[in-house]
């Protein structure tokens, strides 16, 4: 038995290196090129053609959603190349139709399918962790909630998001995309904010789910970002000052490959070397599937969601996040306050310089008018 | 004041001009990688309005600097469709103009431009005497054969222009037949609708319909109808021979070296490997066919070409931009003394290359010039991502710090028309971006090249299009003599 790897405390992009960046539109494309690829674990898509998904995980909860694709793991444990074995070859749980809608009937976000093979469903997993995390509900029953919220938390518990294909120019962005030799993944920004980043293990893999970036869901600010933003087209100078020859001019080619590297590096500070809350899901032999959150901060562009897998060198192995929009932060930040006071409302204001009107208020804006009772709303002539 | 406001005026002339001519050299109207069908189209169009309008004299002598087809239909229609406007001093430079492209255009392209005269409702008395003399002027057996194979057109086009055709050749049109045709392929045409052995004689796109109303087999009609098909039909029924199990041959040295580009590039690897022996031999020897028609012979030459992704084209170009810079290597490899390929992602055999990778154009660009060649192509879309706009900055250096000279000539190729700015993209100012559609056109390219970054003045660039104008008229003449 492996001993289980450590908790992922920052990501880093260890062992992979940054390429410059194609521009479409508002959308800005980093490339992630790996010069070693390992070859004892490959990630494959598999394809669901169902409306609707609904996963049951444990404790009797279910989570649903549409699910476009899922990714199945196969590694092995000796560092052996893994056999590309395709993601379709096993049945996936069951499929009915209900009127005309496909359902698809999942168990677990993360199954195991047979000795070495895992199905994971991207996104959704760190998704179904952010919202079984934190939108648990009331512990302690203060007269100042509802009988709802009393009675069954904020179940159920929703979020929404968009698809990729409403992100402005995100379709033709990936399709124009020129992937690099040895790319295992890409830095995904809209109008310059992150949006999403995506890792697989080797070039193979990529290149078989680069336009799988197009089924994914993003936060829903990023749609107004492609709508309104732009990126621009970036160009390094070389100082003529120190080229005398031809061994020069390579040296300041070199030298410009690495600035667009360590800029763009920079640029994705939104996400590198933050601190992360993360949580292990499945060991899988010499890896080790872990979801994540990043700190929750309002000033930051965005914060993050996201899942990953690494060796026991601390590279990454596989990588995809999602970009929280602005409200989903305020949210989540609002019910973490509440949880960290044990749900007192007086003394989450207090503790954040509010009064209980203004906490109330920003409750009610975002959106969690009904945790609250009617008392407490009248009070504040806030319309019912 | 005045001076430079002249001279501004003229330079706006010059940049004008050298937009157009590089559109017409690379612009089809297609889809390409990065633009649709709708934006180039427009784009071009309005482009072709701008030089009509603003430039009348040196628009239509741009028909003799050897642009592509497609632009050379475009010109012919938009100056038939406004013939009012026409300088009065230069109508018959116009009118010769016209009628020498027209007959220099290949056939069925020619026939689907008087077609397109109907189509735009352009109704004139030159318009028709143009059509007119174009049909009068072709040997009755050209004709006869051309009527065959033009059937539909040829008939619009007389009806159209009233046009007083021969009597057998008006009733084989009209479809007012007789008994028999006293004209051979008529009389072949007609007999091949009800015997099956008569259509052999037919050309291959006529007898192709036949056969189908005679359920030939495929195999069979193919065998028995190669000797009829056209060098491009060989080359286009391929796929379809080797399905139906028949081996047709290529003659390698007819075929334009761009088109076997873009048909090697559409095999599979395997294929390729297999048979790169002879897809070699016919790819030199088409290349020796091109060198042998026009003198073109470089001394110290390296080529960096662009194999990235979007030089896969889109669906209605399919590998072009790849397929012009697999042609470009062979026809520098037999035209220089001295040559190298660069590619942008290195490859041992160019004959497998593929559309792989990123615009990496930057370190083959260096490792060229480190090996100081007399002249460098780039063979590129001008869409450079790796990194972005490097290209710009090295030759910048270059120029100022290593070649300060200017020893080395630079010529950038581009096969794609960017929509957005009526121009090609460029890879930097300092060299001159030209359009290239065929690598056929190479010649026209390079003697081009010198307007392009600028360095020519506006007389220059005129007096270059008169004698391309005389140039083209002599030959005319010279040709309609022989005929």
């Amino acid at each position: 038995m492996t001993k289980k790897l450590p908790l992922i405390e920052t990501i880093s992009l260890q062992g992979l290196e940054i390429a410059p960046s194609q521009v479409w539109g508002g959308v800005r494309i980093v490339p992630l090129l790996r010069q070693q690829p390992r070859n004892d674990l490959r990630i494959f898509k598999r394809d669901y053609d169902s409306n609707v998904t609904v996963v049951s995980t444990n404790d009797q909860t279910n989570y649903l959603s549409y699910v476009p694709h899922g990714l199945v793991l196969n590694w092995s444990d000796d560092n052996s190349p893994v056999v590309a074995m395709g993601g379709q070859l096993l049945t996936d749980g069951k499929q009915f139709a209900c009127g005309p809608i496909k359902v698809q009937l999942l168990h677990r976000m993360a199954k195991r399918e047979d000795k070495n093979t895992l199905r994971l469903l991207p996104l959704h997993l760190a998704m179904e962790g952010f919202l079984s995390m934190f939108f648990k509900g009331p512990t302690i029953a203060w007269k100042e909630y509802s009988k709802q919220a009393l009675s069954s938390g904020l179940s159920p518990r929703v979020e929404w998001s968009i698809g990729g294909g409403a992100i402005n120019h995100l379709e033709n962005a990936l399709r124009v995309f020129e992937i690099h030799q040895n790319q295992v993944g890409v830095l995904l920004f809209v109008s310059e904010i992150l949006a999403s980043a995506f890792i697989v293990p080797t070039p193979e893999d990529y290149r078989a789910l680069h336009t799988s970036l197009l089924e994914d869901f993003y936060g829903e600010t990023f749609y107004y970002y492609g709508l309104y933003g732009k990126a621009e087209h970036l160009q390094v100078t070389i100082d003529e000052d120190s080229i005398h020859t031809f061994t020069d001019l390579n040296k300041a080619l070199r030298k410009m490959r690495s600035d667009w590297s360590t800029f763009q590096g920079f640029m994705a500070n939104d996400l590198l070397n933050r601190s992360i809350h993360s949580e292990r899901v499945y060991t899988a032999g010499p890896f080790s599937l872990q979801r994540f959150i990043t700190d929750l901060s309002l000033t930051k562009n965005s914060n993050y969601i996201g899942e990953a897998i690494v060796d026991q060198s601390n590279h990454l192995q596989y990588l995809k996040i999602y970009g929280l929009s602005n409200a989903q932060t305020k949210r989540v930040y609002l019910l973490q306050q509440l949880a960290a006071n044990n749900w007192d409302l007086e003394y989450t204001a207090r503790e954040q310089g509010d009064t209980l009107e203004e906490l109330v208020r920003r409750l009610v804006n975002a959106g969690f008018r009904y945790l609250l009772n009617n008392q407490l709303l009248e009070k504040y002539k806030i319309k019912l | 004041m005045t001076k430079s406001y002249a001279s501004r005026t003229l330079e706006v002339v010059r940049e004008d001009l050298v937009m157009f001519i590089n559109a017409c050299l690379s612009c089809t109207g297609q889809r390409e990688f990065y633009d649709d069908y709708n934006g180039q189209k427009v784009s071009l169009d309005f482009l072709h309005d701008y030089i009509l309008g603003n430039y009348r004299l040196l628009y239509c002598r741009t028909l003799a600097t050897g642009i592509n087809h497609f632009n050379k239909i475009q010109i012919i229609l938009k100056l038939l469709a406004t013939g009012q406007k026409t300088i009065p001093e230069y109508r018959r430079e116009e009118n010769s103009l016209i009628t020498a492209t027209l007959h220099s255009l290949p056939p069925h392209r020619a026939w689907s431009l008087m077609l397109q005269i109907r189509k735009q409702h352009i109704n004139n008395s030159r318009a028709r005497a143009i059509v007119k003399y174009y049909i009068t002027s072709r040997s009755s057996k050209r004709l006869e054969f051309e009527a065959v194979k033009y059937r539909s057109k040829l008939q619009a086009i007389a009806t159209h222009n009233h046009l007083k055709l021969e009597k057998e050749l008006n009733s084989f049109l009209f479809r007012h037949w007789e008994k028999s045709f006293q004209t051979e392929l008529f009389e072949q045409f007609r007999q091949g609708h009800y015997s099956a052995k008569a259509i052999y004689k037919l050309p291959f796109t006529i007898a192709e319909g036949l056969a189908e109303k005679h359920n030939i087999p495929r195999q069979v009609f193919l065998t028995q109808i190669e000797k009829q098909m056209t060098v491009h039909e060989k080359l286009r029924m391929q796929n379809s021979a080797e399905k139906a199990g028949v081996a047709i041959e290529i003659e390698a040295n007819h075929l334009s070296l761009t088109k076997l580009a873009l048909y090697i590039l559409s095999l599979c690897l395997d294929t390729r490997q297999k048979r790169r022996d002879e897809l070699h031999q016919a790819m030199q020897e088409s290349a020796d066919s091109v060198l042998k028609r026009s003198a073109l012979q470089f001394g110290r030459v390296a080529a960096v070409l662009d194999r990235s992704y979007s030089s896969s084209g889109s669906s209605e170009k399919r590998r072009r931009p790849l397929g012009i810079a697999l042609a470009i290597h062979y026809l520098l490899r037999a035209a220089a003394k001295e040559y190298q390929a660069f590619w942008t992602v290195p490859i041992s055999e160019p004959l497998l290359v593929t559309p792989y990778g990123q615009s990496n154009l930057a370190t083959p660009l260096l490792s060229a010039l480190a090996w100081q060649p007399e002249l460098v192509l780039i063979v590129s879309d001008g869409w450079e991502n790796d990194p972005p706009a490097a290209t710009s900055e090295l030759l910048r250096v270059y120029r100022r710090k290593i070649d300060t000279k200017g020893q080395t000539s630079i010529i950038h190729c581009n096969p794609v028309f960017n929509a957005d700015d009526f121009n090609l993209k460029q890879l930097s100012s300092l060299i001159p971006t030209v359009g290239l559609r065929e690598a056929e056109d190479l010649p026209i390219v390079v003697a081009f090249a010198r307007f392009a970054d600028g360095s020519a003045t506006l007389p220059e660039l005129e007096n270059y299009l008169a004698i391309c104008t005389n140039q083209m008229l002599k030959d005319n003449i010279l040709s309609l003599q022989k005929s």
